[in-house]
């Protein structure tokens, strides 16, 4: 009896869900005009297209300098925005924590700029800075930088907030003063987790410079809207194709850095 | 260098003593390397028509009437509701479709539950999928499959797709092993474990994957509408800051896209407190 009951109520709450779920869906395709028996019938069509014409050519080949100066120059950038991003992540982790905040209102203050910085998409960021700071790498970098912090400095909030008290309060007792508490104590417990974040962030980071790119005309992004508005696709798959690379060797990389210290 | 014994001497002689273990080495040396590719990189910068004396103010400027005099001008209230609308379905859609299929090529990538070469096979091609950013397959699907909703959402599904299967397929593989065992020993086949082992103990957490994939697909579908053309709150940013030079309108519609990703924020984290309450990762 009870367990008839019981399954009634997971069949209802089953139907309730699905019904849910489809009305979304409705909706989602009404607003926006997606069409799905259309989407489907493309997306055969696309995979032919995107195999006869996205392949790399000895004519494309040529262009490779020109593609790896600006692949090189979109890493740089990523690394640089997510290292310089952590340096100030660092401070603000270290207000907004509960370990090793010391001021309430210095808290709220470093976990409000995180959310704002981070909830703001990085294209956001990209258009707004684009107008005062012009078409070079100092925008892209910069948008980047702002979004890096959001991300890392909560995450390292995290990190921080995880890390055990009993060291902390063992330096206190021995009267050691703060910066001391959090140099010998809090960075050396955090920091494994500390630089996979830092990793995974160069990650997220060199796929996002792409983007930003295409918005704000530097570096790798640049080079695939140019060829991608010229119709010069194999140019277009030798870019792609690159960027891939880059990104499957950085993520070995990383991974790799990630199975010894952590 | 002696080539007699062992030890490593400096040159006035004494052990060189390495500090530290191996991961601690490890450490030092990524910062090390961090630091200096950071360097070089400010050093490489195409620093084109930039000058930092005006574009600070400026931008000082710029966020300030952007964030305190906030206004729409170019479409009204219903009409800026109605391209949120239309960003938040793109999501929607790409999440759902996405989590559909990537449901049945988890169950193929679960090393528990499928061939070794098979699950191999989908892991690669997930792997190059994800490694393509989303902004290149919805340009490249706007060539093949024409602009516009379909193009987007094919494109934002791909990496959905790539990203739960992913973590779908780890979420498969905690079951455990012994309610599958006992299934087989009952002589269940492959759909009935799959139904009633590996759905049931693993549900709330693809929810929770997906819910947080959708949170990701919010940002991703404001940057497609901004750098594909794929309509929403994105393109009307695009156009207000590229176009129109409006500042006020900017700022509205920044505000606009940040209250939804702060609730949508809040949402996912109660979600993941909820049910993954030891793991940090992701």
């Amino acid at each position: 009896m009870n367990e008839k009951v019981m399954r009634n109520q997971r069949k209802k709450q089953t139907i309730i869900f699905s019904v849910i779920i489809i009305v979304l869906t409705y909706l989602s395709a009404n607003i926006t005009g997606f069409n799905i028996l259309h989407g489907i019938a493309t997306l055969p069509e696309a995979i032919v297209w995107i195999f006869s014409n996205l392949y790399i050519t000895q004519e494309s080949l040529e262009k490779l300098p020109t593609i790896l100066e600006k692949l090189i120059e979109t890493i740089l950038m990523s690394i640089a925005a997510t290292t310089t991003a952590t340096v100030v992540s660092i401070f603000l982790g270290l207000m907004g924590s509960k370990t090793t905040g010391t001021n309430g209102v210095m808290g709220v203050f470093a976990r409000f700029i995180a959310s704002v910085s981070r909830n703001i998409p990085v294209v956001a960021w990209a258009l707004i800075l684009l107008l005062s700071f012009g078409q070079n790498s100092v925008t892209g970098y910069l948008a980047l930088f702002v979004g890096s912090v959001g991300f890392l400095t909560r995450a390292f909030i995290e990190s921080i907030d995880e890390a055990s008290l009993s060291a902390v309060e063992a330096l206190r007792a021995t009267g050691a003063t703060y910066f001391q508490i959090v140099y010998k104590a809090v960075i050396p417990q955090c920091l494994p987790q500390m630089i996979s974040w830092i990793l995974f962030m160069i990650e997220t980071n060199i796929r996002n410079a792409t983007l930003v790119g295409i918005l704000t005309g530097t570096g790798i992004g640049f080079s695939f809207d140019l060829y991608y508005k010229t119709l010069n696709y194999n140019a277009v798959a030798l870019v792609t194709f690159s960027i891939v690379i880059a990104v499957i060797m950085i993520e070995l990389i990383s991974n790799h850095i990630r199975k010894v210290i952590l | 260098m002696e080539a007699t014994t062992y030890i490593k001497r400096t040159h006035d002689g004494r052990i060189t003593i390495k500090s530290g273990n191996k991961v601690e080495r490890v450490m030092s040396g990524t910062l090390t390397v961090l630091t200096a590719l950071t360097i070089m990189a400010f050093i490489f910068f195409d620093y084109t028509g930039l000058d930092l004396g005006e574009a600070f103010p400026a931008t000082v400027y710029n966020l300030k009437t952007m964030f305190l005099e906030p206004t729409l001008s170019h479409f009204s209230w219903g009409e800026a509701f109605y391209q949120v609308g239309i960003t938040l379905g793109l999501a929607f859609l790409a999440t759902i479709l996405g989590a559909v299929i990537a449901f049945f090529l988890a169950l193929m990538a679960a090393t528990n539950l499928s061939k070794e070469w098979v699950s191999k096979t989908i892991r690669i091609v997930v792997a190059f999928i994800r490694a393509v950013p989303t902004v290149l397959w919805v340009l490249i699907f706007a060539i093949a499959a024409g602009l516009g909703s379909e193009a987007a959402v094919l494109g934002m599904l791909f990496h959905s797709i790539a990203y739960l299967v992913k973590a779908f397929s780890e979420s498969f593989e905690e079951v455990d092993q012994g309610i599958l065992e006992a299934l087989r020993a009952t002589g269940a086949n492959w759909w009935h474990i799959v139904t009633h082992a590996v759905l049931p103990s693993t549900f709330t957490y693809l929810l929770s994957w997906t819910f947080l994939r959708f949170e990701i697909n919010f940002a991703v579908a404001v940057a497609m509408g901004a750098a594909a053309g794929a309509g929403g709150i994105g393109f009307e940013l695009f156009m207000a800051s590229g176009f129109y030079f409006d500042l006020r309108e900017v700022g509205f519609i920044t505000y606009m896209i940040l209250v939804l990703a702060i609730v949508l924020e809040i949402m996912s984290t109660r979600l993941k407190n909820r049910y993954f309450p030891d793991s940090s990762a992701n």
